[in-house]
């Protein structure tokens, strides 16, 4: 990146920002049209807080304050995922004085599509956290008591698992896959939250669970103690909604935002698939 | 024993490092775990961790170091404000925390050979700092979220993430049993029962509106706790890191590895000095730190490099900019891959925030409010060798029977100033050492989660259900605004609370708070609706900041010395003047018995106490355990330090000496 360019120190005066808002799930999304005073250096959070503290509309009509998700503001956390001027990304990240260079009429916030909107910018994410029970992302110890240091481990190694330790379970990757589709289902009456998340939990273990599942199976299958269930990953990564399911379409590792090798992760897991096929084939 | 067959349950609310070391260690013991969390657990604000984990290691002990010297730099960078027996057995059991990180796959660098790579961080001389990259907090985060998810598969943690805690369940003895919580969609409020409850909600820095904290570290957990009759301690302790990144929305951290792997700090000796940063000649470049401290020099303690960057800028009026007060941090002398491979998670966070490559030019840095020193009273037991009595039910119990504290939102281990790279130690060794303490206390109860009674449960609920009803509806015709009010608090908290004091200042801040606390317990909300109303909580959290920012200021206006991160100018111990070596000696020990006054009143922790018909924060002082290493003057670049040091010493061999002189056991405490 390199530093802003002279020009763009010509600024509006308001900045328009359109929001897709949805007042609950289930309900008729619609679009509102906010207008606040631009300051230097904002970023997408910042307006966000502008709105929440002047809670009218560009018309000057009051309105409940839009809903956003958002935590360190230094895009680790993952919670701020949006869509912004159609592409998605972290909004802590996107700098206003870019988004004017690129749009300047005004900056459009959309929640992910691939997940059920919770209100407004919000959305239940609880599918990206559920693939990775799937993958068994973890690596199984004997316990938590203090039982000496783990095994050496080569630099190189450690360079290589390093970036995909550094998934923050944002979704972009999925929201940019087309082989990961939305799941949305709703409560029937008389059912528990409880009985209600076991099926919610039960569709989402069918569908393909996504590049970043893939990717940590890949980085607990590299781990000296992880590998232990090496074979069990490569099971789930067999079965529905696993690595067939992916259609090389590339554009995960395109927009994750931590620079994360989706694709080598996957094709890694492809011909470790492929080896634990031949494998079990021949223990039978 | 408990009476029931049912196992241990208990809630831990948080799920940081400390949450999540607890949640992982009390399952391994048997215990069923609620974990309540503002956000799902992997986005927990340790995440933002970037430098680091202490620990001596095989390495150092080779150059002489030791846990005991790990427990002294410690309390000495805390400036001795330390219940000393908590830090030593954190010291001691730092190796072993290390080394279970690192078996639940903890991507640490590693050196040619493939051992775990150390650097060294500020307020010590040994390379005792464990790494991965500069985005540590984040790799333990998630090697602790794997483990707990792993609980949650097999069974034995249910996690309620999107949940806001409201305040603990009391019986009428006053024992914690239980909490009550609200789904932040749903916005149902619903109890908890519990044998025991764990509070770990990490720290306060929203208070002071913009800070490097994450938005969940509103500190209202810990004020609903201190509201409900927990202490508070050492509040006014407020760590200001030196070296942050100015922005509109929060304050981003540069941290200090950055310092620790060569980066190095300085200002043009030119006010403004109109040249690029690469055009200045050394010559023309003031290495401030490195001047002034020659031993220590970038990676001095971090309230000392602190004062200076504030001192350069306000009092020397050498500020990078003209309009905005910052220094250089710079990190171009070094080798771009290098600066990669160790720091390139936070180097990313720069170049994406402020547009400009920092491994091309010097990084624009100024002091951010960080870490809180202070928070809940938490209890413990000492052992015999000194440290903590391992499985004592006391360890960590707030002065609520049954709720414990750990991590940074308990007040021990950090004294009056943090050393760096010891934060991330204590959040996962309280987590882990009070496991068992957490089993035992349970264990010892008659009654138990199971048989909370219903009518507790019921009427907790109701009281916050009202609290919630009447923010909803009750100010009608208020026209007072959650957000703005919040943004008064911060600036003003800002302006008189950070790292220079003074009490007329603090005088003021004390009844303009008073008067936000009032405005803010009418708040108007512009969304009165039912579902995920982050407004009201919002608003929640907004009035719950209050009790602890009283309890700050009135620490802070009480407190007349300067100690760690607090610094009073009014107060400050003058160097030595005279070149007159008789003269000059006279002045050190005049200089020392300032000190021991100082001590003998003032080196004490501050212990507050919610007081609802008052709405203020009642102090008290408790004295601090200096038991195994007596206190000693920081003197990091003071004029003269070289003589105090040496009147201390002798005084301090005179009275080793008499006390082992004297009759029998004569302690020493």
């Amino acid at each position: 990146m390199i530093a802003l360019e002279p020009s763009t120190k010509k600024r509006p005066e308001f900045i328009n920002v359109r929001v897709r808002r949805q007042d609950a799930p289930g309900k008729a999304p619609y679009w509102e049209l906010h207008k606040i005073k631009y300051e230097p250096e904002m970023n997408v959070i910042s307006v966000l807080q502008r709105i929440a503290a002047q809670s009218t509309n560009r018309d000057g009509k009051k309105v409940t304050p839009v809903a956003w998700d958002c935590g360190c503001l230094e895009e680790v956390c993952g919670s701020c995922t949006m869509v912004i001027n159609g592409r998605v990304r972290q909004s802590c990240s996107a700098l206003v004085d870019r988004l004017l260079a690129d749009n300047a009429d005004e900056i459009v916030l959309e929640p992910m599509s691939k997940f059920p909107v919770v209100r407004d910018l919000i959305v239940d994410r609880a599918r990206l956290f559920q693939g990775l029970e799937r993958v068994k992302a973890w690596v199984p110890v004997d316990s938590y008591f203090n039982m000496g240091p783990g095994e050496r481990i080569l630099r190189d190694d450690q360079e290589r698992n390093y970036p995909l330790s550094q998934c923050m379970s944002c979704g972009c990757c999925v929201e940019a896959c087309p082989q990961y589709n939305k799941i949305e289902l709703t409560q029937k009456s008389g059912e528990t939250n409880e009985e209600f998340e076991a099926r919610e939990k039960e569709a989402y273990s069918e569908a393909f669970v996504g590049p970043h599942a893939i990717s940590q199976a890949m980085l607990f299958n590299n781990h000296p103690t992880g590998k232990v269930l090496a074979g069990e990953r490569l099971d789930a990564l067999e079965g529905p909604g696993g690595l067939a399911s992916c259609g090389n379409a590339q554009n995960c590792v395109a927009v994750c935002p931590k620079e994360i090798p989706l694709t080598t992760s996957i094709a890694r897991a492809g011909r470790a698939t492929t080896l634990h096929a031949i494998k079990t084939w021949f223990e039978k | 024993m408990a009476q029931s067959n049912s196992p241990t349950r208990v809630v831990v609310v948080g799920g940081g490092l400390a949450g999540l070391a607890s949640t992982m260690k009390l399952t391994e013991l048997g215990a069923q775990v609620d974990l309540i969390s503002l956000t799902p657990v992997k986005r927990s604000h340790s995440v933002c961790a970037q430098g680091g984990i202490n620990s001596c290691n095989d390495a150092t002990r080779q150059l002489g170091d030791d846990e005991w010297k790990h427990l002294d730099d410690t309390v000495y960078g805390g400036d001795f404000l330390n219940h000393q027996p908590p830090v030593k057995e954190m010291a001691f059991w730092a190796p072993k925390v290390i080394e279970l990180m690192d078996r639940l796959g903890v991507p640490f660098n590693r050196t040619g050979e493939g051992f775990i790579d150390r650097r060294r961080f500020g307020g010590t001389l040994y390379k005792r700092t464990a790494f991965a990259g500069a985005t540590t907090g984040q790799q333990l985060l998630y090697a602790l979220d794997e483990q707990v998810r792993r609980q949650e598969v097999e069974g034995n943690v249910n996690k309620h993430e999107f949940w806001d805690f409201l305040g603990p369940i009391q019986d009428e003895t006053g024992r914690c049993r239980g909490v009550v919580a609200q789904d932040m969609v749903s916005m149902e409020i619903r109890a908890f029962p519990a044998d025991a409850v764990v509070v770990a909600t990490g720290g306060c820095g929203l208070i002071y509106g913009r800070s490097t904290m994450s938005v969940f570290c509103t500190g209202s957990a810990a004020s609903r706790c201190f509201q409900n009759g927990a202490k508070y301690a050492n509040a006014e302790f407020i760590q200001v890191h030196p070296t942050a990144i100015p922005g509109a929305d929060k304050l981003r951290l540069m941290s200090e590895s950055a310092r620790g792997e060569g980066g190095r700090v300085w200002v043009p000796r030119t006010p403004q000095d109109p040249r690029g940063p690469r055009d200045i000649p050394e010559a023309d470049r003031y290495y401030f730190l490195e001047e002034r401290y020659p031993e220590y020099g970038n990676l001095v303690p971090r309230d000392i490099a602190t004062r200076e960057i504030f001192d350069i800028c306000v009092n020397e009026g050498l500020s990078v900019e003209d309009d905005r007060m910052c220094v250089y941090l710079d990190l171009t002398h070094i080798p771009r891959h290098e600066l990669d491979r160790k720091l390139g998670g936070i180097l990313e966070i720069y170049e994406k925030f402020q547009g400009v490559d920092p491994r091309d030019e010097p990084m624009k840095i100024f002091p951010a409010v960080h870490y809180s020193m202070g928070g809940l009273w938490a209890d413990y037991v000492k052992s015999d060798e000194g440290g903590l009595e391992a499985g004592a039910p006391r360890n960590h119990m707030t002065s609520i029977d049954g709720l414990y504290a750990i991590g940074e939102c308990d007040y021990h281990y950090h004294g009056a100033n943090r050393l760096g790279a010891n934060s991330l130690l204590s959040c996962i060794f309280t987590g882990l050492f009070t496991g068992s303490s957490i089993m035992n206390y349970s264990a010892s109860q008659e009654s138990g989660a199971s048989d909370v009674p219903q009518s507790l449960l019921d009427s907790a609920v109701k009281t916050q259900q009202d609290r919630h009803d009447h923010l909803l509806h009750g100010n009608v015709g208020s026209e007072e605004n959650p957000y703005l009010i919040h943004q008064e608090l911060g600036d003003l908290m800002t302006r008189v609370a950070t790292v220079v004091r003074r009490n007329d200042q603090l005088e003021e801040a004390i009844q303009k708070v008073d008067e936000l606390h009032e405005r803010a317990m009418k708040v108007s909300l512009a969304d009165t609706g039912s579902w995920t109303n982050q407004n009201v909580i919002f608003a929640k959290s907004l009035q719950d900041m209050f009790p602890l920012a009283k309890a700050l200021l009135k620490g802070a206006l009480q407190r007349d010395e300067c100690r760690g991160a607090h610094y009073k100018p009014d107060f400050k111990k003058p160097s030595l003047t005279s070149d007159d070596p008789v003269e000059r000696r006279r002045q050190a020990e005049a200089w020392c018995d300032a000190f021991e006054a100082n001590n003998e009143k003032y080196l004490k922790s501050t212990v507050a106490t919610w007081n609802a018909s008052t709405n203020q924060a009642d102090l008290a002082y408790e004295d601090v355990d200096t038991s195994l290493i007596p206190p000693r003057p920081r003197l990091y670049g003071l004029v003269g330090a070289e003589e105090i040091e040496q009147v201390w010493n002798e005084r301090a061999a005179e009275k080793a000496a008499q006390s082992q002189s004297g009759p029998g056991l004569v302690g020493t405490n």
